[in-house]
């Protein structure tokens, strides 16, 4: 297990991606908690809340996934769907 | 008599050498060609130059402003990196065909009157089909048909436009108006068209991807920003444009998100980032139009930097699809990190060009109390950062290890990389070089701590939101209908049930009258007899005694004394 580790390129072992989770986690927090220190004065009354932004940004990319979800329902179609067509003719 | 030579006049002559030349003198001409077009780009003087006598009108080749020259200044250097980008993996008449194109797209911007603007705008529709076409494969032939009509579509809605404009109010000047009668409308929906404005945006998504894996940089670069251009010297503060722009930008990410093909990905997020131009536009203050200009700006460098590190995929591997590629920064760095750079400047991210630009627009709908506008524009620019900025490199270099392992780029692609990944980190590190040249005055700063730390914000937490709902967003071997249905199956559909309505009318008719016919020949048979038939024959065909004859004969005489007396 620990050879196969070792073969893979360094960006894909098991370490360095645990290691990019947690750095990655610890940047999402600084990213809110520095608003303690840099007062941010929004346009509106709303954008100047705490964390407003992290969590525009996380439920604006939540609706935006289930809604492309949604939408697929309907419209998503086999690759060939039009060549299908072409070959009717 | 013609004081200066019109830029995009030297780039179609380096069409036609690119032609006449070979080898290692035809790459001199691909590199040399552009640069020499945007030194000119830059003697152009504010103003209309000079006039020139076409058919009986007075029409004005060449115009320069800042923000024209701005346009032509990316769309000669776009020509640059591209021929950079192709020049070994190209053909020689794709890299020439490219050079028209971008012709077309300089002529547009130095256009001082509609007639010019209009012939410049169809050398581009004509061209860039062109272009598509040589993607080489039946679906290229296809889909390049399909891309002339819709663009010829719209320069005849642009002509009907230009030419009622010139009917009533015997003007050819390139000048602000507002959509308000059926001229500025037909103009406005003509270039909207080239914009990939709905409900016509899907030929952009359909044509773009088909092309070569060098072709689509091309592309990408001068057709929609050709019309951002025309709509800000035309159209400057159109309403509609601010609904139209919201409606493309958050049409793009839904469709990225549901694709799976590496180019169809981009070219959504090409309509995406349109969008926010055409906001901007319509939004028409000052600071408005120098964002929508900037931007238009730094997109072409970043999207031509994200479209060369998919076509470089594309060569290496021969794939096209998300699903089936994946791991590839193990054997391809360079690209890996290009791209990256590219998708970081798509999203926005402080220190690249997509910061300094985008955030522009951002703060005029602000400034002008837009609010749900503004609160529209953030979850777009999340939503770019999902589709564009993680979703393409994760897809396509990260994900899974799917085994494959092509060398990186080759060194003409590469280097065209590079240069454009450092002009994405320039711009995002010194606005002021691109801000020096917008239409207005800038008095713009883009890096407050504040901004910063809210568009982090924004930023990181959809970079979260988009790992805590990947399954949700797995890959299938699909393709999204769009609107363009209507046309290819819908009409063809329902043309083709006319086409058969039509044949069983006919059979119909044709069995009525066939019908009607023989009841003729049947009446015909009762009176005449049967041609073949002698010895029975009919009524008016048999010998009568001639004692008959002469009753009739006496019958009708009295039939006339009697008519003759009353």
């Amino acid at each position: 297990m620990s050879d196969r580790e070792h073969d893979d390129h360094w960006l894909a072992r098991a370490t360095t991606i645990r290691l990019i989770r947690r750095l990655s986690l610890f940047l999402l927090v600084v990213v809110v908690a520095v608003q303690w220190v840099v007062p941010i004065k929004g346009y509106f009354a709303a954008d100047q809340w705490f964390g407003f932004g992290a969590v525009f940004g996380f439920l604006a990319c939540l609706v935006m996934v289930l809604f492309a979800k949604a939408v697929g329902f309907a419209i998503k179609r086999p690759e060939d769907y039009y060549s299908e067509d072409a070959a009717d003719d | 008599m013609i004081e200066m030579l019109p830029p995009g006049l030297v780039l179609l002559f380096g069409a036609i050498l690119i032609g006449l030349t070979r080898g290692r003198l035809r790459d001199a001409v691909a590199l040399t060609i552009p640069i020499v077009t945007a030194w000119l780009v830059w003697q152009v003087p504010d103003g209309v130059v000079y006039d020139i006598g076409f058919l009986d009108y007075r029409i004005e080749p060449l115009e320069g402003s800042p923000v024209r020259r701005l346009f032509a200044t990316i769309f000669s250097l776009m020509a640059f990196i591209g021929a950079l980008f192709a020049l070994r993996q190209a053909k020689w008449f794709e890299i020439a065909a490219a050079f028209a194109y971008a012709a077309g797209a300089v002529g547009v911007c130095f256009a001082g009157d509609l007639i010019t603007l209009f012939l410049f705008w169809e050398l581009m529709a004509i061209f860039s089909t062109a272009i598509v076409w040589c993607g080489g494969s039946r679906e290229a032939r296809a889909a390049g048909i399909r891309y002339a009509m819709l663009h010829l579509l719209g320069g005849v809605l642009l002509k009907v436009g230009i030419e009622g404009t010139y009917v009533h109010t015997g003007s050819l000047d390139i000048q602000p108006v507002l959509a308000t009668n059926f001229d500025t409308w037909m103009m406005l929906i003509g270039i909207l068209i080239n914009a990939a404005a709905p409900p016509v945006s899907a030929w952009l998504a359909d044509a773009y991807p088909r092309s070569s894996a060098t072709g689509s940089v091309f592309l990408s670069a001068y057709t929609t920003k050709t019309a951002v251009l025309a709509l800000i010297l035309l159209f400057p503060g159109e309403k509609a444009l601010i609904w139209i722009g919201l409606y493309m930008a958050l049409y793009g990410i839904v469709y990225a998100l549901l694709e799976n093909d590496i180019r169809r990905i981009l070219a959504y997020s090409i309509v995406n980032q349109v969008g926010f131009m055409v906001c901007a536009i319509g939004i028409g203050t000052e600071l408005a139009i120098n964002g929508a200009a900037a931007h238009a700006f730094a997109h072409i460098v970043y999207k031509a930097l994200l479209f060369m590190s998919a076509g470089v995929v594309i060569l290496r591997t021969g794939m096209n699809r998300c699903s089936d590629v994946g791991g590839l920064f193990r054997t391809m760095p360079l690209t890996t990190v290009c791209c990256i750079v590219g998708a970081l400047a798509i999203s926005g991210f402080p220190l690249t060009s997509g910061f300094t630009t985008k955030t522009m627009i951002s703060q005029a709908a602000a400034n002008e109390g837009l609010v749900a506008v503004y609160f529209v524009l953030a979850a777009a620019s999340a939503g770019v950062f999902l589709h564009a900025g993680i979703k393409f490199p994760w897809f396509v270099f990260f994900q899974k290890d799917s085994g494959l392992r092509p060398k990186d780029a080759p060194w003409n692609m590469a280097a065209a990389m590079v240069l454009a990944a450092g002009a994405c980190i320039v711009l995002g590190v010194a606005p002021g070089l691109l801000y020096s040249h917008l239409p207005f005055p800038v008095e713009y700063t883009p890096y407050t701590p504040a901004k910063v730390v809210s568009y982090l914000q924004l930023l990181l937490f959809a970079g979260l939101a988009f790992f805590m709902f990947l399954p949700l967003m797995r890959r299938t071997l699909t393709i999204s209908l769009d609107l363009d249905w209507v046309w290819r199956v819908l009409l063809f559909r329902t043309g083709a049930l006319l086409f058969d309505l039509a044949a069983a009318g006919k059979r119909v008719a044709s069995g009525t009258f066939g019908k009607a016919l023989a009841q003729v020949h049947r009446l015909a048979h009762r009176l005449m007899g049967i041609p073949e038939g002698l010895e029975r024959p009919g009524v008016l065909a048999r010998t009568w005694p001639i004692g008959i004859t002469a009753i009739w004969i006496i019958i009708l005489l009295i039939a006339y004394i009697l008519f003759y007396y009353l």
